[in-house]
């Protein structure tokens, strides 16, 4: 291996020797799972370019958590080191060491937001004369995610509405599933510890406020970022939060498209005619595009209140953006 | 420039290099020789030489530097625990320095260096970092009483830590508390029966209060521990799952999935007629469907979890087949899972939709998916009758492709169908036959040979076909063997004068040139059949087939409700409980759902209690028939379990007249050949007479006479209690009678007369069904042998305990009053065998509070034995599955008064205890049914 951490030390560290071999003859039988096991130990394994990131236990784990912790590990290091791979690792082992014991502690996951860890682990090796390696007090505040003490100039949240659309649609241009799945994406730059509240076209919302329910739009399910009050959005859909400093996705929300309208293209395609001896199957036509200024949900930011003690006054931006998602048409 | 450098010093002598830089009085220098200590370490080199010289670097300001060589420490310590010590003194100088980092990182390396001298120095500073003002520091040291607990359990409870851990609970900080919740969490595995978390109420609040402010991963540690709690009533259930409902929100999936296990485990207390009930099912669909959204290792653990909520409560997802469609680019893994769960929500409803799909499939190029897509359009027409029509041209279209895997997936489907819907689609058969030969899979030939052999009478060329099958015997595998031989008795049975040769041909492969005892056992029971009762043999080895049941694969109820406990850890992913792969004590607590409770200030009135709900409305799940039942798939048409007349007849038969004739009515003629003698095994070669009439004995303790256990004959009334009168006596159950058989003894100086004998009522209305005989007077010192036989039809009063039974015996001298506890085994009765199906759907409708466990102990008897003896005391062996090395046998009887009790029976082979799970209507009598099973297993 690359580089490695034993946790709890309940797994030999020769254990890993069993998983290349593990991997390969598995993928051999056509079985291969994110989850192998080789006598009583466990692999739950990612892959990220080249790398394998893999995470053994004895216990019945929460998988789950395992996974959702392996990816975020890889987000971290790519804020790091740019780019994940083995000479970056090389390169930074010794703080990669670091981050490791920051990540997680015994099995148990602990800071794992890059930002935060950048205040404390950085590249230039602290010096403690200095004075600056200290824990800085977000790592275990409620508000985890924001420090203290940010300044800005000028006060300003750009906010990109972004949606994708997922099609499927069989050989016979009949449509088999369609939704949309839309991101917010934040970019702040707000000094001291802003309260925000979103406002959006959210038919809940409306009706729960006795609005008219007429440009609305019903989001089937909406997942959102660490720093949003979700008992308050349970309670009122008010989505609230004190937001991290610089880009985030603030959230995200699927909705399905049935019964709105369907338009088909008919389109004719001259392409030279190319044989292949093996037979791959019927990969289905893959479509790409963009519309930008516009959502096919029909969602709008109606408001972004910012609230913050000193009082200034910041401006949010608003883009839209629908762009093509797993847009699949079989082909027979 | 980069760390790499360190990695390429590959010199000689590189260890005296090192030594001599870590000693340098350059900062800078040492510092360097730190990294390239770790950077050979990396790389697996062994650099443990280098401990002292490492160890003196420890003492330093540099934080990086500190870093280090503590990782060095915690790599090398328990290889050099003599020298370990010498950094005790720098742990627990670190662990009271003014910055946080450093008392937190020692206290942390220090956890981690499983060196017991050590650890005896962490308890002072560890105490300190507990109370420690910084919350980084606490909630370092909070896990730290876990790794101490990993090292040295005594040590940690003998200290205190862990009520100082407790209080951390209430700590004012949201990753303390996270932190305490998961050490708490993890002690308490190993402490199953401590009630360690000491949840109630009041830390419930603590902790839900502490759900929203602490980071996602403290979210989960305090769901997980949340599922860990049995609410005192669906109040406080529904509560907590209002509080819980807001995380199905969050960003993080396995934030998403611990809600979800919250939920589905408290949604069992909560009454279906609640409005509440159906907001969160309502609440549960979407965060379950975007999950498909996440990354694919994510995906796959959401999959496999979503297989087992659709098999809990179908209701919640089964609007959303369509997000199940397989993609193109999906991993094959995340395609697998999707299949199984298409044909979970399967309905007529969408069964249109969902065939096309799999006709799709179905023309893939990954072999293993597309195979799965055959055989799920034949669980399609099983599951969904309106379209079996639909399904089987499906599969006759796939057969055209001549798609060498694809034909024979098809095969065996359509032989499934068959055995649904018999006599419908037997059309197609001319197409199958066409396919015979490119059969090469066992599977796909015993089908084929199934299918031949039970429409043998259509088809015209059968003997041919089969014939060919029996040239290669000995090379078939032997599920094709097996099929072969049933197939060719149903042939001869069908078209007797024809096929003689064959039949004789098949039975003489089976069971003189194999040494495979199923094979043989098959051969030689077809064999006796054949020629003792070719009638009866008729009616056995053609007889109607019971239909298959819908879903094969379900898993079993009780398993079921395991694993959903266990949502989205590895038990979820691999569908088994943790005791099945985690080794030791650890972890191996069985989790159960929690009963359903109603509060006491429940607004329903007791009618609608859910206890006592119609059964038409309980099943959560389409009852489970087949999968706890083992494979309803099996064609095999061994002998029926206890078969009366086969038994009573080779008891009459000798062996002479059982290998000859016998035949005569079927085919006209006395030439059936016998198996010669000396094929049969010399442990059967029963003595002059026997014959084959043995053999029988081998098979599922068919045909025993002996009836059920009876105990030694015990005093019920000393003499000297009785005038000189003793009775000894027992009871007894033999083919279907019940009788009290008496011993009485004269010992006193007179001779008795006149004896009468009448029961009190009792619970079982256990009376003499005639008169106490005792012909002639019973002089002194003469002792008499009685059986008194009994039947049920007496009055009924309720007994404690249940069977007990009060007697009077009259004589000449007096009437005399004994009690006596009969087993309740002798009310067992013979047609106590339940139907599969029906023992499933009364499993599942017998409520789980009547369900009684008990531990039977040193009892050296395998499964099979277990099955024979309980079977000739009326305690029927429905099904046996293994699971996960465990025999599980499902068991049924019935008493006299038409009480059904159901049992599992768990078994580990080699381990002498068992576990019995009863399940009545009646659960009174459990405890005696336990009983009747240890008195039974144990003589």
């Amino acid at each position: 291996p690359l580089i490695s951490r034993n946790y709890k030390g309940d797994v030999a560290m020769s254990e890993i020797e069993h998983f290349m071999p593990l991997l390969v003859q598995r993928e051999e039988e056509g079985a291969l799972a994110p989850l192998l096991s080789h006598g009583r130990v466990h692999f739950l394994w990612i892959k990220h370019s080249n790398l394998y990131l893999v995470a053994t236990t004895l216990k019945n784990a929460n998988a789950s958590l395992v996974y959702s912790f392996l990816y975020k590990t890889v987000e971290v290091f790519c804020e790091y080191f740019k780019e994940l791979e083995e000479e970056s690792i090389r390169d930074n082992f010794v703080i990669v060491y670091e981050l490791l014991d920051e990540l997680m502690d015994f099995g148990f996951p602990q800071t794992t937001d890059s930002k935060i860890l950048q205040e404390y682990i950085t590249q230039q090796g602290n010096k403690l004369e200095t004075g600056k390696s200290r824990v800085p007090p977000t790592v275990t505040n409620a508000v985890s995610w924001r420090s203290e003490g940010i300044k800005y100039k000028k006060n300003e949240v750009f906010i990109d509405v972004i949606e994708s659309v997922n099609l499927l649609v069989n050989a016979n241009g009949s449509v088999l599933l369609s939704e949309i799945v839309g991101t917010i994406k934040l970019k702040v730059f707000l000094s001291g510890m802003p309260e925000l509240r979103l406002g959006l076209n959210d038919r809940v919302l409306f009706e729960l406020t006795g609005r008219s329910k007429n440009k609305s739009v019903e989001l089937e399910d909406v997942k959102f970022h660490q720093c949003v009050r979700l008992s308050r959005f349970d309670n009122d859909r008010t989505i609230s939060f004190i937001p991290p400093d610089g880009d985030f996705e603030l959230m995200s929300y699927r909705l399905s498209t049935q019964g709105g309208k369907e338009y088909l293209m008919r389109a004719h395609f001259g392409l030279p005619s190319v044989e292949k001896e093996e037979m791959e199957g019927r990969p289905p036509i893959g479509v790409k595009f963009e519309i930008p200024y516009f959502t096919v949900s029909g969602i709008q930011v109606r408001y972004m209140k910012i609230i913050e003690k000193s009082g200034y006054q910041a401006l949010p931006w608003v883009r839209y953006i629908t762009q093509s998602g797993d847009y699949q048409l079989r082909t027979s | 420039m980069t760390d790499s450098k360190y990695f390429t010093t590959t010199k000689k002598g590189e260890i005296f290099e090192l030594k001599a830089e870590l000693n340098s009085d350059k900062k800078e220098k040492k510092k360097e020789a730190v990294k390239k200590v770790i950077a050979s370490m990396t790389v697996g080199k062994d650099v443990s030489a280098l401990f002292p010289d490492v160890v003196n670097c420890m003492q330093t300001d540099n934080l990086e530097l500190k870093k280090l060589v503590y990782l060095y420490l915690m790599n090398y310590a328990k290889s050099q625990p003599d020298m370990a010590i010498m950094a005790v003194n720098t742990f627990v100088k670190d662990c009271e320095d003014p910055n946080p980092l450093i008392r937190a990182l020692a206290v942390r390396t220090m956890g981690c260096i499983r060196v017991d001298k050590i650890t005896e120095y962490l308890c002072e500073p560890l105490r300190k970092c507990l109370k420690d003002e910084d919350p980084y520091v606490r909630k370092t040291a909070a896990v730290c009483v876990a790794k101490l607990h990993d090292i040295n359990a005594q040590l940690v409870e003998d200290q205190g830590f862990l009520d100082t851990l407790k209080d951390l609970i209430s700590d004012s900080n949201p990753m303390v508390v996270a932190n305490a919740v998961a050490a708490l969490s993890e002690i308490a595995e190993s402490h199953p029966s401590s009630n360690l978390l000491d949840l109630n109420p009041q830390s419930i609040n603590k902790l839900l209060t502490a759900l929203n402010e602490c980071t996602e991963w403290g979210q989960i540690f305090i769901l997980d521990c949340l599922a860990n709690y049995t609410p005192k009533d669906d109040r406080e259930a529904q509560s907590i799952c209002e509080r819980v409902t807001p995380r199905l929100s969050h960003a993080n999936s396995a934030v998403v999935l611990s809600a979800v296990k919250v939920l589905m485990k408290f949604m069992e207390m909560l009454s279906k007629d609640l409005d509440y009930y159906g907001t969160l099912l309502k609440k549960l669909a979407p965060p379950l469907v975007t999950l498909l959204s996440a990354e694919p290792e994510l995906q796959y653990v959401a999959l496999r979890n979503i297989n087992l909520i659709v098999q809990k409560r179908p209701e919640i997802l089964k609007h959303e087949m369509k997000v199940f469609f397989v993609k193109y680019n999906d991993p094959i893994y995340v395609k697998l899972e999707k299949l199984d769960i298409m044909i979970r929500l399967a309905s007529q409803a969408n069964i249109a939709q969902v065939l096309a799909e799999l006709k799709e499939y179905a023309t893939e190029v990954d072999v293993d998916f597309v195979r799965k897509a055959v055989r799920a359009i034949g669980r399609c027409a099983i599951k969904v009758e309106q379209s079996a029509e639909r399904c089987v041209s499906t599969l006759l279209d796939l057969i055209q492709t001549k798609v060498n895997y694809v034909v024979q997936e098809a095969i065996v489907v359509i032989k499934d169908i068959f055995r649904k819907y018999p006599n419908k689609y037997e059309s197609v058969i001319a197409t199958l036959c066409e396919n015979l030969d490119s059969l090469d899979e066992p599977e796909a030939r015993a089908a084929m040979i199934w299918i031949v052999g039970e429409y043998a009478e259509r088809i015209d060329n059968a003997d041919e076909l089969l014939e060919g099958f029996l040239e290669g015997f000995h090379d078939e595998s032997t599920q094709v063997q097996l099929q072969l031989l049933t197939a060719i008795v149903k042939l001869f049975l069908k078209k007797p004068t024809e096929t003689q040769e064959l039949v004789q041909q098949v039975l003489s492969l089976a069971t003189q040139d194999s040494d495979n005892p199923d094979l043989r056992d098959r051969g030689y029971i077809y064999w006796r059949l054949l020629s003792t009762d070719p009638v009866a043999a008729k009616e056995v080895v053609l007889a109607e087939k019971p239909l298959i049941s819908e879903e094969t694969d379900l898993i079993e109820p009780t398993l079921l409700d395991e694993l959903i406990c266990y949502i989205g850890t590895l038990a979820s992913v691999y569908h088994k409980p943790p005791s099945a792969f985690v080794e030791g004590g650890r972890g191996v607590v069985h989790k159960s759902l929690p009963p359903r409770t109603a509060s006491s200030e429940s607004t329903e009135s007791p009618e609608t209690a859910p206890a006592g709900a119609p059964p038409g409305e309980q099943p959560d799940v389409i009852p489970a028939q087949g999968d706890l039942l083992g494979d309803l798939l099996n064609l095999d048409l061994g002998p029926p379990v206890s078969s009366p007349p086969l038994a009573t007849t080779s008891v009459q038969m000798g062996a002479v007249d059982l290998l000859g004739g016998g035949l005569d009515s079927l085919i006209g003629g006395p030439n059936f050949v016998a198996p010669p003698a000396a094929t049969v095994p010399a442990s059967l070669g029963a003595p002059i007479g026997g014959g084959l009439s043995d053999l029988f004995d081998l098979t599922s303790g068919v045909g025993t006479l002996s009836g059920s256990y009876v105990a030694p004959k015990a005093v019920w009334l000393p003499a000297m209690k009785a005038k000189g009168l003793e009775i000894l006596g027992t009871f007894t159950r033999q083919v279907g009678s019940i009788s009290m058989d008496l011993q009485l003894t004269n010992k006193a100086l007179q001779v008795m007369t006149d004896f009468a004998i009448q029961f009190n009522r009792n619970s079982f209305g256990l009376a003499p069904a005639a008169p106490l005989q005792v012909h002639a007077p019973l002089s002194p010192n003469q002792t008499v042998e009685i059986s008194l036989p009994l039947n049920t039809v007496g009055s009924v009063m309720k007994m404690e305990p249940l069977n007990n039974l009060q007697v009077a015996v009259k004589n000449n001298i007096d009437v005399f009053y004994f009690s006596t506890l009969y087993p309740l085994h002798i009310l067992f009765v013979e047609d106590g065998k339940m139907d599969r199906q029906m023992f499933l759907a009364t499993w599942k409708d017998i409520p789980n509070e009547n369900e009684a466990q008990f531990q039977i102990r040193d009892c050296p008897l395998n499964a099979e034995a277990v099955s024979s003896k309980l079977q000739s005391s009326n305690i029927f062996t429905i099904a046996k599955r293994n699971v996960e090395g465990q025999d599980m046998l499902y068991q049924s009887l019935k008493l006299t008064n038409g009480i059904w009790v159901l049992a599992e029976l768990r078994i580990q082979p080699g381990n002498p205890s068992f576990t019995l799970s009863l399940k009545c209507r009646a659960p009174e009598v459990s405890q005696h049914v336990y009983q009747a099973y240890e008195t039974i297993l144990k003589n």
